[in-house]
C-alpha cells in the first residue's frame, strides 16, 4: 500500500515523455481510458460527463471534444491535464459529432431530438440547428468543408447539409439503421454503414447517387448478426476497416473494388476504431467485452487485447511528439 | 416555427433534386380498438393505461412522418374505439371505406370477422392484439399480418430457457380465465415441442383474498408438487400470480405470467438502441412502453418502411413487399424483423425479463434452424395449418 503514492508520482512525472496515445470513451463508466501505443497499456483513466460516446481532438490536438450524451453537453478537455476546460452548448443527447476542417465548427448529432446542431467552439454558441431524421448518429464533413452529412438511424437516410446555408440540399435513402459516415478519396465518395441492413452504401458525392453497395458475410455467423457500424481508412484510402458489431469481426474492404478481402476476429460487439500515426495499427472498441483489440495492418492479425472501461465506444488518436 | 418553414422549403427543393421518381403518396391508417372490460383482479397495483397500444401507434406515426417529410409521403392515423356492446364490424366497415390500412386490437373471433368483410378484400390488416395461435394457423387470413406475437412464440421462448438451464421437471399453476387456459395450452405444446415434461398441473381455485392469505395458502398448495425445477404460473390476467413468488413450499424459480416472463417489450429492454425508443415513447406517453404498444408501433413502422422502400401506397403492392425477402424492419432488437411467408407473423426476438433486468434474449444460442433461428419461436412452416398464404 505504501508504494502506491510513489507509483502514482512516478506515472505523473513520466507522463510527458510517453508515446502516442489512443483515447477511448467508456459509455457505461463515464470515463476515458488513455492507451499508450508503445506499451499498449492504459496509462490514464479520466472521469468525464455521463455516457461519453463520440470523442474527437481539435486539429492541433490541443483540446479534446467529448459528447457526454446523458449530460446533454459537449465537454472540452485539456488532454495534458485531463481537466475539463469548459462545456459547449450541444442540444439534447449529443451522440456523435465531427469537427469542420475550419477547426472551429462542430456538427453534432442530437440523437433524441432529430436535430443536427452546429456549434461555434470559439464563441461557444449554437450557430444553427437543422431538422433531420429520427435518431441522427453518423456525422461527416467533406474535406473542402462544403458538405456536412448526418445519418438518421430510424429514418434510414443520409441528410446532405450545405454548410454555407446550413440547410439540407439532399436526402438519400440507405439501408436500415445507418450508423457512420465518412468522406473518402478527396471527398469524391461518401460511405455510409447500415447496421441492420448489413451494408455500406458508397455515394458519388457530385450527384448524391449510390454507386456501390458493399455487403458482408462472416463464416458461421448468421447474416442478421453481421452489422457494420464504425469504419476507418488506411493510408491513401486504399482499404476500409469496418467494425461488424455483434459478429465480433472487423472486415477489410478494398476501397477500389469494393470487395471484402479479410475478416479479423476481435472482441465482442465491435463499435469504432482509430489508427496509430503511420496507420500500421488499428485499435477497435469492443463494447460488450469491455476491451480494445489492436490489429496489425500489414498482417491483418489481432496482436493484443487491452482491457479498458465498461462499454468502450469511441476511439481517437493523439500524437504526443 | 420559422426554422420549420425554412426547413420545409429546403426539403421541397431536395425532393425535386433527388427523388424525381417519387410522387406524393398518402397513407391513411386506422387503429381499431375493441374495448373489453378488464376482468376483476385481486390487486389494483398495476393500472391499465387508457392509451395502451394507441400510444405506440402515435409514436410510430411520428417516426414515419419524419421519413415521410423527406419523401413526400403523408401518413395519417385515426383511432377508432369500439365501446363495449357496440358492433366492431360496423366501425371496421367505415374505417376500411376511408383507409386501406387497419390495425386491429380485438379478440381473435372479431379479428377474423373483420378480415372476412367484403370491405376488407384487397386491404392490409394488422393484428396488434390477439396472441391466439389459431390466427397463425387454420384461422389465418391472407389480408391479415400479425405484429403481436403468438402465445406459442412467448412460451417457446421460455421453454428454450428451461432447456438451457436444464430445468427439466416443470410444474404449472393454471388460472381459470380463458386467457390463462390458452396460455397453459400453449405452454404444454411448447414443453412437448422441446421434449420437456409437465410433471404436474394444478388449477387455481381460491376465492380468498391472497393479499392477506398467500403466506398460509400457497406453501400448502404447492407442497403437493413435491420436488421440481421451475414453476410456471399461467395467470395472463395477472390476478393471483404475484402472490406465488417467495411463497412456494420449495424454493424454486417462478416463471410464466409472473417472475421470469417472455414478452416482446419491457422497460428493462435497453440494448440495440432500444433506450432511444423507450425515451421517445416515455416523452410521448409519460409511462413505460408495453408489449401492446410495441405491437402497434411495429405495425405502423412496417407500413412506413414498406412505403419508403417500395415507393407505393397500394396495399397489395405493400403486402407483397412485406412478405418478400427485400423487407426488413429495424425494431431495436439487434436483428432485422421480417414476416413469415406462410402465415404473416412478424418474426422477432423475445426478451426474457424480470421486473429489474433482461435475463436472456430468445432465440437462445444453440437453438438452430435451417432458415433463421427466429423460426424456433412460434409456429414453424410445417406446424402451421395456414393455407391462405400459399399463392
Amino acid at each position: 500500500m505504501k508504494s502506491l503514492p510513489i507509483l502514482t508520482a512516478l506515472l505523473l512525472t513520466t507522463a510527458p515523455v510517453l508515446a502516442d496515445e489512443i483515447w477511448i470513451s467508456n459509455e457505461k463508466d463515464d470515463t476515458l481510458s488513455v492507451i499508450d501505443i508503445e506499451t499498449m497499456e492504459v496509462v490514464r483513466t479520466i472521469e468525464v460527463g455521463e455516457r461519453p460516446r463520440g470523442i474527437t481532438f481539435s486539429k492541433d490536438y490541443s483540446v479534446l471534444y467529448i459528447c457526454a450524451s446523458d449530460s446533454d453537453t459537449v465537454q472540452v478537455m485539456d488532454p495534458e491535464t485531463g481537466k475539463i476546460l469548459h462545456e459547449l452548448p450541444s442540444g439534447e443527447d449529443p451522440e456523435q459529432f465531427v469537427l469542420h476542417p475550419d477547426n472551429r465548427h462542430l456538427y453534432i448529432a442530437n440523437e433524441d431530438d432529430a436535430i443536427t446542431t452546429v456549434v461555434d467552439t470559439e464563441t461557444r454558441t449554437v450557430v444553427a440547428q437543422i431538422d433531420v431524421g429520427i435518431e441522427p448518429e453518423g456525422m461527416a464533413v467533406s474535406p473542402d468543408g462544403k458538405i456536412a452529412i448526418t445519418t438518421s438511424e430510424t429514418t434510414n437516410m443520409a441528410h446532405w447539409i450545405d454548410t454555407e446555408t446550413q440547410r439540407l440540399f439532399a436526402n438519400t435513402l440507405v439501408d436500415s439503421r445507418p450508423r457512420h459516415a465518412e468522406f473518402v478519396k478527396d471527398g469524391t465518395e461518401l460511405w455510409v454503414s447500415a447496421e441492420i441492413g448489413g451494408t455500406i452504401s458508397v455515394f458519388d458525392v457530385a450527384t448524391q447517387t449510390e454507386k456501390a453497395k458493399i455487403s458482408f458475410e462472416v463464416a458461421n455467423v448468421h447474416p442478421d448478426r453481421v452489422q457494420p457500424v464504425g469504419f476507418e481508412f488506411t493510408a491513401g484510402d486504399t482499404h476500409a476497416y469496418v467494425a461488424l458489431g455483434p459478429s465480433n469481426h472487423v472486415a477489410v474492404v478494398n476501397a477500389e473494388t469494393y470487395e471484402v478481402e479479410d475478416y479479423i476476429l476481435v472482441g465482442r460487439r465491435v463499435w469504432h476504431m482509430d489508427f496509430n500515426a503511420d496507420r500500421s495499427q488499428v485499435f477497435t472498441t469492443n463494447g460488450v467485452s469491455g476491451d480494445v483489440t489492436v490489429i496489425d495492418v500489414a498482417s491483418r492479425k489481432p496482436i493484443k487485447t487491452i482491457k479498458v472501461g465498461r462499454f468502450p465506444w469511441g476511439a481517437a488518436f493523439r500524437p504526443t511528439n | 416555427m420559422k426554422l420549420v418553414r425554412q426547413f420545409m422549403s429546403a426539403c421541397a427543393l431536395c425532393l425535386w433534386a433527388t427523388l424525381p421518381a417519387h410522387a406524393e403518396i398518402s397513407v391513411p391508417i386506422t387503429h381499431l380498438i375493441v374495448e373489453e372490460p378488464a376482468p376483476p383482479v385481486l390487486s389494483n397495483l398495476d393500472p391499465i393505461p387508457g392509451d395502451l397500444g394507441e400510444a405506440g401507434a402515435h409514436v410510430a406515426l411520428k417516426d414515419n412522418a419524419t421519413t415521410g417529410r423527406f419523401m413526400g409521403h403523408n401518413y395519417t392515423l385515426d383511432v377508432a374505439r369500439v365501446p363495449e356492446g357496440d358492433d366492431p364490424l360496423a366501425t371496421a366497415r367505415s374505417a376500411l371505406a376511408n383507409a386501406p390500412f387497419l390495425l386491429i386490437d380485438a379478440p381473435a373471433d372479431v379479428v377474423t370477422a373483420i378480415a372476412d368483410l367484403p370491405e376488407a378484400a384487397g386491404k392490409l390488416l394488422f393484428n396488434v392484439g390477439s396472441e391466439d395461435p389459431a390466427l397463425r394457423s387454420d384461422a389465418c387470413r391472407a389480408n391479415l399480418l400479425h405484429t403481436a406475437p403468438s402465445l406459442s412464440m412467448r412460451t417457446d421462448a421460455l421453454v428454450q430457457f428451461f432447456v438451457k438451464k436444464r430445468w427439466s421437471d416443470i410444474v404449472m399453476i393454471r388460472g381459470q380465465n380463458p386467457k390463462d387456459l390458452a396460455y397453459a395450452a400453449a405452454m404444454e405444446r411448447s414443453l412437448a415441442k422441446f421434449r420437456l415434461d409437465l410433471a404436474a398441473s394444478k388449477d387455481w381455485g381460491f376465492d380468498a383474498d391472497m393479499r392477506r392469505n398467500a403466506a398460509q395458502e400457497v406453501p400448502l398448495f404447492t407442497q403437493e408438487f413435491g420436488d421440481y425445477d421451475a414453476l410456471v404460473v399461467a395467470d395472463e390476467i395477472h390476478d393471483f400470480g404475484r402472490y406465488i413468488l417467495y411463497n412456494t413450499w420449495e424454493a424454486r424459480p417462478v416463471t410464466g405470467s409472473e417472475g421470469l416472463t417472455a414478452v416482446t417489450w419491457a422497460p428493462v429492454v435497453e440494448q440495440w438502441g432500444a433506450a432511444q425508443l423507450q425515451s421517445r415513447f416515455e416523452e410521448h406517453a409519460e409511462r413505460p412502453m408495453r408489449p401492446e404498444d410495441y405491437a402497434a408501433w411495429t405495425a405502423i413502422r412496417a407500413i412506413g418502411e414498406a412505403v419508403t422502400r417500395a415507393g407505393s401506397g397500394d396495399p397489395a403492392t405493400l403486402r407483397a413487399f412485406m412478405l418478400s425477402d427485400d423487407f426488413e424492419l429495424a425494431g431495436f432488437k439487434g436483428r432485422p424483423l421480417t414476416f413469415r411467408q406462410w402465415n404473416g407473423q412478424l418474426r422477432q426476438p423475445i426478451p426474457l425479463v424480470h421486473a429489474r433486468a433482461l435475463v436472456a434474449n430468445a432465440p437462445l444460442e444453440g437453438f438452430l434452424h435451417q432458415r433463421t433461428e427466429l423460426d424456433t419461436l412460434g409456429l414453424d412452416e410445417p406446424e402451421s395449418q395456414c393455407t391462405a398464404f400459399a399463392n
